[in-house]
C-alpha cells in the first residue's frame, strides 16, 4: 500500500511529460508578461511625452496628394484611403513584377545550361552581375537611366496610334466603354474557356490516338476572333479616349508613370537573376538518364524540355521560388527611393510624418507586409502539393 | 534550454531598452548631453544655407551654427556636436524617441506638430515661406499658370500639404511626385521628370545651387504660405526648452546690442548694463538655465551674434545671397525679436 503510493507520488514528480508542460507553461509565461511590460511600458512613455497611441487618425482628412491611384482619391479623402492607395500599388508592382521575374527567370535559367558558348555566357554574366551588385543602386541607376535620356513631353517620341513616351512616362490611349462592350469581354470570356476545353480535347485525343491537334494555333484563334466579331457586329461600342499635348503634359489617355516601371524592371531582372539560378539547379536535378531517354523516343529538344524536364524540375524549383517571390514583394519597399507611392511611401512615409502615429503606423505596416507574406506562401504551398511527387 | 536562455535574454534586452527610454524622458536632457560629453543634433541631409557638410565634412549652416551656438553654451566649445542627418519624414520620430536632442532641422512651427507630435517649438530662427522654381525656358511669370505641372516635392512636410491646398483653392491639377530625400527630389527635378520644384522659398535658392546650370531655372514670385522655421524639442523638460530657446534669443540680443565675434571680448567691458548683463558681467542669468553665468559670451565668441550667422550662412556673405527682409531685427523693419536678458 505505502510502496504503490511512494511509486505514484514519484512517477509524478519525474514524469517527463508533466515535467516538460510546467517548463513551457514557465516560458510563455515569462515571454507573456515580458511582452506585456514591454507594451505597457512603450504606451507609457508615449503618453508621458504626448505623442498618439489610438488609431483615432485613420479617419481624419489625409489632404496631401498621390501621383497614382488606382481607387477613387484626392486631398481630401481620410487617411484610410491613402493606406488603401499605397497597399494596391504594392500590389500592383508585386503582382507584375512576380509574373515578369519567373518567366525571365526561367529563360535565363534554361539560357546558362544552352549548349551555345554565347548564350550561355551572357546568361551566366547576367546572372553574375545583377546578383552580386545592391537591389537599391540598380533602382537607382534604372530609374535615373530611364529617366535622363527620355524627352520631355513636347518632344515625346511617338509610336502612332496615339501611344507615346516621354520623361513623365508612357501615356495610351485609354478605352471608353459604350453600352454593348460587355457582350465584347463576354464573347473574350468564352473565347479564352473555349480554348481551355480544346486544349483538353487534343489531350484526350492523343492519349487515344496519338494524334496530335494544333493547339497553340487553334487557341489564339478562338481567344481573338469571338471578342474581334462581336465588336464588329455590336457597332463598335469601345472607343479610345486618345491623349493630346495641351500646356506641361499630355491629357487625357493613361499613363504609366517612369517611377513605376523603373521599380518594376528593377525588381524584375534582379529577382530573376535569382530565379535562373533555381531554375538551372531545378534541371540539373532531373537526372540526364530522363533526357536521354524521352530523345530516344524521338521527342524533340523542345519536347523533352518541355514535357519530360521541366514538370520533375518544377519539384526542386518551387519551394526555394517561393522565398524569391516573398523576397520581391518585400523588396518593393525600396520605392521609397525613386519616388513611387507604394504602401512604405504613402502609408509609413508621409501618413507616419503627418500623424506622428510611428508605433501603430509601422505596426499595421508590417501586418500587412506579413498578410501579403503568408498569402503568398500558402498559394504557393497548395501548388507546390499538388506538384509533389505524387507517391503510390 | 538552450531556447529559453536565448528568448530570456531577448526578453531582458528588450525590458532594458524600453527601461531605457522611460529614464530618458525622466531625466533632464542637460544631464543626459553632459554626460554624453557632446550634443547630438538632427540637422538637414543637405540644404545648402541651412545644413550641408562643406567641402572639409564640416557641417556649416543657419541651423547647424544654433546647434553650435548650444554646444558653446554648455561645453565652451562649439565643436562638441553630434550631427545627425535627418530626412523630413523621420526627422520627428527621431526627436520623439531620444535619438536626437534638438532638432533643428529647417522645420516648419505648426499647431499639429505640438499639439499631437509632443514637440515644441522653441522660436524661429527663419521666417520663410512656400515658393517654385521652374525653368526659364517655360516662359511663366506666375504660379498660377502651373496648371497640369508635375511638381516634385520632398514628402512628409508641410509643402507637400500646402501645394495640395493651393492647387485644390485655385482649381488647377497638378501631378506631385514625391520623394522621401531631398536630394533625390532635387535631382529628379533637375533631370526633367518635373516642370515644378517646390519648398520653402530659401530652400528653393539653396536647392538651385545644386542644379547642373543654375542659371537656367528662375523661382516664381509666389509665397503661397507661411512657414516659421525654428529648432524643436521634445515636450515635458522645460529646463532643456528653456536652454535652447535662449541659445537663439542671446544670438539676437548680441545683434541688437551690436556684440560681434570679433568685439566680444571688448564688449565686455562696455559701460551699458544690458550688454553686461547678456556677457554675464553682471548677475549671474545663466544659473538657471543650468549654465555658466558667461553662457552668452561663449555663444557670440564662438559663433557670432545672429546677423552674422545670417550673412555667413544664407545672406550677403554666402553663395545664397538671401535679402534679410523678414528676418531682420524688429528695429530694422523685420520680426526677428527677442525679449531682454533681465
Amino acid at each position: 500500500m505505502n510502496d504503490v503510493a511512494a511509486q505514484r507520488s514519484v512517477s509524478l514528480l519525474y514524469n517527463p511529460r508533466l515535467r516538460g508542460l510546467f517548463w513551457q507553461a514557465g516560458l510563455i509565461l515569462i515571454v507573456g508578461f515580458l511582452s506585456y511590460e514591454a507594451v505597457l511600458n512603450a504606451a507609457t512613455n508615449m503618453r508621458a511625452r504626448g505623442i498618439p497611441t489610438d488609431f483615432s487618425f485613420w479617419d481624419r482628412v489625409a489632404s496631401f496628394d498621390i501621383n497614382q491611384t488606382l481607387i477613387a482619391y484626392s486631398s481630401s479623402s481620410p487617411y484610410s484611403q491613402a493606406f488603401l492607395v499605397g497597399l494596391l500599388n504594392t500590389l500592383l508592382v508585386a503582382a507584375i513584377g512576380v509574373v515578369v521575374a519567373t518567366v525571365l527567370g526561367f529563360f535565363i535559367g534554361i539560357a546558362r545550361l544552352s549548349k551555345n558558348f554565347v548564350v550561355s555566357k551572357l546568361a551566366s554574366i547576367y546572372v553574375e552581375v545583377l546578383r552580386n551588385t545592391p537591389l537599391l543602386l540598380q533602382l537607382l541607376f534604372i530609374y535615373n537611366a530611364v529617366l535622363k535620356p527620355l524627352p520631355n513631353p513636347r518632344d515625346s517620341i511617338s509610336f502612332g496610334a496615339g501611344i507615346y513616351l516621354n520623361n513623365r512616362g508612357l501615356v495610351v490611349p485609354d478605352p471608353q466603354f459604350a453600352p454593348g462592350a460587355g457582350f465584347v469581354l463576354i464573347a473574350a470570356v468564352l473565347g479564352i474557356v473555349a480554348s481551355f476545353a480544346f486544349k483538353a480535347y487534343a489531350k484526350k485525343r492523343q492519349f487515344e490516338s496519338g494524334e496530335i491537334l494544333p493547339v497553340a494555333r487553334v487557341s489564339a484563334a478562338l481567344i481573338l476572333l469571338p471578342p474581334v466579331l462581336v465588336y464588329l457586329l455590336a457597332g463598335q461600342p469601345i472607343s479610345f479616349d486618345t491623349p493630346v499635348l495641351r500646356g506641361f503634359n499630355f491629357v487625357g489617355g493613361m499613363r504609366v508613370l517612369p517611377e513605376f516601371v523603373a521599380l518594376v524592371v528593377g525588381l524584375s531582372i534582379y529577382t530573376a537573376a535569382f530565379i535562373a539560378e533555381i531554375v538551372r539547379a531545378g534541371i540539373l536535378s532531373v537526372s540526364h538518364g530522363q533526357t536521354e531517354a524521352a530523345q530516344s523516343l524521338g521527342l524533340s529538344r523542345a519536347q523533352t524540355l518541355k514535357l519530360v524536364v521541366v514538370p520533375q524540375a518544377l519539384r526542386v524549383i518551387v519551394p526555394p521560388l517561393t522565398n524569391q517571390f516573398l523576397a520581391l514583394t518585400k523588396n518593393s519597399s525600396l520605392a521609397v527611393f525613386i519616388g513611387y507611392p507604394d504602401l512604405v511611401q504613402v502609408f509609413a512615409g508621409t501618413v507616419l510624418n503627418q500623424t506622428g502615429a510611428a508605433v501603430q503606423v509601422i505596426a499595421i505596416t508590417m501586418a500587412v507586409y506579413l498578410v501579403i507574406s503568408l498569402i503568398t506562401a500558402m498559394i504557393m504551398n497548395v501548388y507546390n502539393r499538388r506538384m509533389a511527387l505524387v507517391e503510390r | 534550454m538552450k531556447v529559453i536562455a536565448a528568448t530570456f535574454f531577448a526578453a531582458a534586452s528588450l525590458a532594458v531598452m524600453t527601461q531605457g527610454a522611460s529614464a530618458q524622458a525622466g531625466s533632464k536632457t542637460l544631464d543626459l548631453v553632459k554626460q554624453k560629453g557632446a550634443l547630438t543634433c538632427g540637422t538637414n541631409t543637405g540644404l545648402a544655407g541651412f545644413g550641408l557638410p562643406d567641402d572639409k565634412g564640416n557641417w556649416t549652416g543657419l541651423d547647424v551654427d544654433l546647434c553650435r551656438g548650444i554646444a558653446a553654451a554648455i561645453f565652451n566649445d562649439p565643436a562638441k556636436v553630434k550631427f545627425i542627418p535627418l530626412s523630413a519624414k523621420d526627422r520627428f520620430t527621431a526627436l520623439q524617441s531620444g535619438e536626437v536632442d534638438v532638432l533643428a532641422r529647417n522645420g516648419t512651427w505648426t499647431q499639429s506638430r505640438e499639439a499631437e507630435l509632443g514637440l515644441m517649438w522653441v522660436g524661429v530662427n527663419y521666417y520663410d515661406g512656400q515658393g517654385f522654381m521652374i525653368r526659364k525656358k517655360l516662359n511663366l511669370a506666375s504660379a498660377l499658370e502651373l496648371n497640369g505641372a508635375s511638381v516634385c516635392v520632398q514628402q512628409g512636410t508641410t509643402t507637400e500639404l500646402n501645394m495640395s491646398d493651393f492647387f485644390r483653392t485655385k482649381g488647377m491639377k497638378y501631378e506631385a511626385v514625391a520623394f522621401a530625400d531631398i536630394n533625390e527630389a532635387v535631382k529628379a527635378y533637375d533631370s526633367g521628370r518635373c516642370d515644378a520644384y517646390t519648398t520653402d522659398a530659401s530652400g528653393l535658392y539653396g536647392s538651385r545651387l545644386k542644379l547642373v546650370n543654375p542659371d537656367e531655372h528662375v523661382v516664381l514670385p509666389e509665397i503661397i504660405s507661411k512657414e516659421p522655421l525654428g529648432p524643436a524639442v521634445r515636450q515635458g523638460d522645460d529646463q532643456w526648452f528653456n536652454l535652447v530657446k535662449w541659445t537663439h534669443y542671446a544670438m539676437i540680443n548680441a545683434e541688437e546690442l551690436g556684440v560681434t565675434k570679433a568685439n566680444v571680448d571688448d564688449m565686455l567691458k562696455s559701460p551699458n548694463p544690458e550688454i553686461k548683463r547678456l556677457l554675464g558681467v553682471e548677475g549671474d542669468f545663466g544659473k538657471g538655465l543650468g549654465l555658466s553665468k558667461d553662457w552668452a559670451y561663449r555663444i557670440v565668441k564662438h559663433v557670432g551674434n545672429y546677423g552674422e550667422v545670417f550673412s555667413r550662412n544664407v545672406g550677403d556673405g554666402s553663395a545664397l545671397k538671401i535679402k534679410r527682409g523678414l528676418n531682420s531685427l524688429w528695429s530694422a523693419g523685420g520680426i526677428q525679436y527677442a525679449p531682454p536678458v533681465r
